[in-house]
């Protein structure tokens, strides 16, 4: 679903209204359940992901002003809770963790013997998760858990999270979720949903639950129905955010044509900028490569594997034995977009990016995803040289 | 005897195809010839009037370096052809051919070819497309080889 | 009780029966579960990663005869810092096995053809199991035909066991060199060249290539010219791998991931994505 509820569907029975105080009170259950709860906060500069308490931890009356490698925290008007879109921090960190042991080895005798890692990892409650980010949770999922082998590091976590999405209020400079059908107001995949309401002298939070759990978890809570008026204000923002839109993406035939545009000069020009820095992928929510390493103990007695983040963009990424197969920055970043866009879909059934725009944000030098697919898709013809026809594509 | 060598000729992967006109011309100038493992067909920098198809055995191509002895740098078996420097003057041969094994072969007369060829341009055209062919392998084959896709890659992984 | 659906991430402790130099810088090793009990079963075409104590892990192909469940055969060439380990071990010691992964050789569906293994250098490795098993099941298929291109005379593999091939009459063996050395008296040139000796029915003929891409190129252009087509050609590819099972991203070429999609492919299939430089 990518369009609020049409005005004349009754509203859902589901559908309640928090006030703040019942919004710490939910916070409060989450943690008495034993969820470790994670949820926006400022911090170094930025709204980022981790543990909060309660709602004073949220970045309350913060806003953020977003641009091609430009990230910058200013202060709102009002004393919004949510009144910003998405930082440097997706929820894979959590569920998809940059470093994790997966087993260790110890000297035996002659030999050595296998155990496998790891202690049970946190039970999460994310508050906060925004449309963006859950369309990029359940790709994630369709990925590591949708095939032949599944990764037991992020189903252990994703099976015991707790997921509340909070709706976006505003749209950001880079965003363009709508483009990717991921816009604002996705009707499952949740066990809570927020929305924030706030006018002068009244802040309150419409509720709905998305699942078994998140009606569990309102029980005892201090709900009220909520009426239709509310609603309709929720959805009247839902529609200004999406039509605050700036950016978009046409993802028609998209795939098919980036088969078609591996030696498209484009790429020429994007690797010209880029520096190959893996920053996109780093803050990219469905970006999902790892690699390995072996740390072993000085004596050699013990020994560990752990599991990290890795990057196509590095040089080692593609490397066999006589080099690395993309040696060229203009290769690297042409598999990034064509996998991100193209062929992502061929092996998983979706597009790979939400349009969270977080990859145009945290470029240093502010390459724009939706402007390079753009020109990508400029003609039907590979771009002749500027001046051919008189038109720069 | 020259009806069997006529069928030989006609059989070879080299003339599959070649119309039985052109196959009866070019039989006045071939002879059927044999060489025991070790003999040399032809040395490097001799004249060169022969053009061999090979239909049994195997000869290598060796060329001679100073200090290092003589160095296969091919070798032509069944269903091949060796040499075409009886067609490019000066037709002086670059390597010297060695039967390794016992190798049959159909032997053509370089200038008789030539003279063939000169009068009937279609007979030349049907030749030279096949040599053509031949050659052009050959160069895949060489650049291939001196690719040296099995070496081992130094350490650094540099290309 | 074992765990239904076994942890591909971690691996089993298989130790060294035997160790073969092969060259110079490859070396075959003979390994079976140190525990006890049956090598994991295979097909033909598969690949284990072989992790060394403290060192990491690689993907080499399986190259042992999949009808002997109590071993597992491993070529391995010394490339790198872990492939250069495994040279390194002796009789006895262990190294960790995950797998086997991967697409296998078509050996069932293509039974009534004649077949045709082109190996390029340690391609020889992952196609010897389908060479086994079509030589145990002889009489399924047509003519026999294995090419094989190495390096150097010096660089030649399982030669006890070439000697044994060429000597069946139900099997056809060419060997050559691309660099001839002193003694040599077997063929000199690329192993595309050998294909003029063959006669082919194209339409009768499954190919299995596997060699360095380049070569495995020059192949199919040959195999082109002689009217195969491509579909019943079958290639093993390569690319840098973590995880084996499709979850690191690593192995990826254009949408296939080459340790699950892979690494058989039939030519036509993966052939023009192949092409595209640095893809």
């Amino acid at each position: 679903m990518t369009s609020p509820p049409t005005a004349d569907a009754p509203v859902p029975a589901a559908l309640r209204v928090l006030d703040r105080p019942g919004l710490d009170a939910l916070l409060a259950a989450l943690r008495q359940s034993g969820y470790t709860l994670i949820g926006p906060t400022v911090r170094d500069g930025a709204i980022v992901y981790d543990e909060i308490a309660t709602t004073s931890d949220l970045p309350e009356g913060w806003t953020e002003e977003q641009h091609g490698g430009s990230y910058r925290l200013i202060r709102r008007v009002d004393g919004a809770l949510f009144g910003y879109t998405v930082g440097p921090h997706s929820w894979k960190q959590f569920l998809l963790p940059a470093h994790v042991p997966v087993w260790r080895a110890a000297r035996d005798g002659d030999g050595f013997r296998f155990e496998p890692a790891a202690p049970a990892p946190p039970r999460y409650a994310f508050l906060g998760v925004r449309s963006c980010d859950l369309a990029a949770i359940h790709i994630q999922d369709r990925v590591l858990l949708g095939g032949t082998h599944t990764d037991p590091v992020y189903r252990a976590r994703r099976e015991g999270a707790f997921v509340v999405v909070v709706r976006c209020s505003l749209a950001g400079n880079n965003c363009f979720c709508a483009s990717m059908g991921a816009a604002p107001w996705r009707e499952q995949g949740f066990d809570l949903a927020l929305a924030e309401l706030l006018s002068p002298g009244r802040h309150e939070f419409l509720v709905e639950a998305g699942s078994p759990a998140g009606e569990r978890m309102l029980e005892g809570l201090p709900v009220r129905p909520a009426e239709p008026g509310e609603l309709e204000a929720a959805r009247v923002q839902a529609r200004a955010v999406v039509a605050g839109m700036r950016k978009s993406l046409r993802t028609e035939g998209l795939k098919e044509l980036l088969y078609t545009r591996y030696e498209h000069p484009r790429w020429e020009q994007v690797a010209a900028r880029c520096l190959a820095c893996g920053n996109c992928t780093q803050v990219c929510p469905t970006c999902f490569c790892t690699t390995v390493e072996e740390v072993t103990a000085l004596t050699g007695a013990h020994t560990e594997r752990h599991r990290l983040w890795d990057s196509c963009f590095s040089l080692e990424y593609s490397y066999i034995h006589g080099g690395s197969v993309r040696h060229s920055v203009r290769s690297r970043y042409r598999q990034w977009l064509t996998h991100k866009l193209g062929t992502w879909d061929d092996q998983f059934g979706t597009p790979g990016c939400v349009g969270c725009g977080r990859c145009i944000t945290w470029c240093p030098v502010g390459i724009d995803i939706t402007e390079e697919a753009q020109a990508l898709q400029a003609g039907d013809r590979s771009a002749a040289p500027a001046g051919s026809d008189g038109a720069r594509r | 005897m020259n009806k069997n060598l006529s069928a030989l000729l006609g059989e070879h992967n080299f003339l599959l195809g070649l119309p039985p006109a052109h196959l009866e011309v070019i039989t006045g100038c071939a002879s059927n010839v044999k060489f025991d493992a070790g003999e040399t067909l032809f040395r490097e920098g001799d004249e060169a009037h022969q053009f061999y198809l090979v239909r049994h055995g195997r000869v290598a191509l060796d060329i001679f370096a100073p200090g290092r002895g003589p160095i296969t740098i091919q070798t032509v078996g069944e269903g091949e052809v060796v040499g075409w420097s009886w067609l490019v003057a000066p037709y002086h041969w670059r390597f010297t051919a060695r039967a390794v094994e016992l190798t049959r072969a159909v032997a053509l007369d370089g200038r008789c070819l030539r003279e063939k060829c000169e009068r009937d341009h279609s007979l030349a055209y049907e030749l030279l497309k096949r040599l053509a062919d031949v050659v052009s392998q050959r160069l895949d084959a060489t650049r291939l080889q001196l690719l040296d896709v099995y070496a081992a890659t130094a350490p650094t992984g540099k290309r | 009780m074992p765990d239904p659906q076994p942890d591909l991430t971690l691996p089993e402790v298989y130790q060294v029966r035997r160790v073969e130099r092969e060259t110079a810088d490859t070396v075959t090793l003979e390994l079976a579960p140190a525990a006890g009990g049956p090598a994991l079963a295979y097909a033909p075409g598969q690949f284990n990663m072989l992790y060394v104590y403290g060192n990491g892990e690689v993907p080499i192909s399986i190259s042992g005869d999949p009808a002997d469940g109590s071993q597992l055969v491993h070529t391995t060439r010394a490339v790198g810092a872990v492939s250069a380990a495994i040279t390194r071990l002796a009789r006895g010691q262990r190294l960790g096995v995950r797998g086997p992964f991967g697409t296998r050789w078509p050996l069932e569906e293509t039974a009534g053809s004649d077949v045709l293994f082109v190996a390029g250098g340690i391609g020889l490795a992952p196609l010897r199991p389908a060479l086994y098993h079509v030589l145990a099941h002889r009489e399924r298929y047509g003519k026999v035909v294995l090419l094989y291109g190495a390096r150097t005379p010096a660089d030649v593999l399982y030669r006890r066991q070439l000697a044994r091939w060429r000597a069946r009459r139900d099997l056809e063996v060419h060997v050559t060199v691309d660099q001839a050395a002193a003694g040599w008296t077997g063929d000199v040139g690329v192993v595309t060249m050998l294909l003029h000796r063959l006669r082919l029915d194209p339409q009768r003929l499954v190919a299995l290539v596997v060699g360095p891409e380049v070569m495995m190129r020059f192949t199919l252009l040959e195999l082109e010219r002689r009217a195969v087509p491509l579909r019943r050609v079958y290639l093993s590819m390569e690319r840098n791998m973590k995880c084996g099972v499709g979850l690191c991203g690593h192995c990826q070429l254009g949408p296939h991931f080459i340790c699950k999609d892979g690494p058989v492919y039939r030519a036509d299939q993966i052939r023009s994505l192949a092409a595209v430089r640095e893809a």
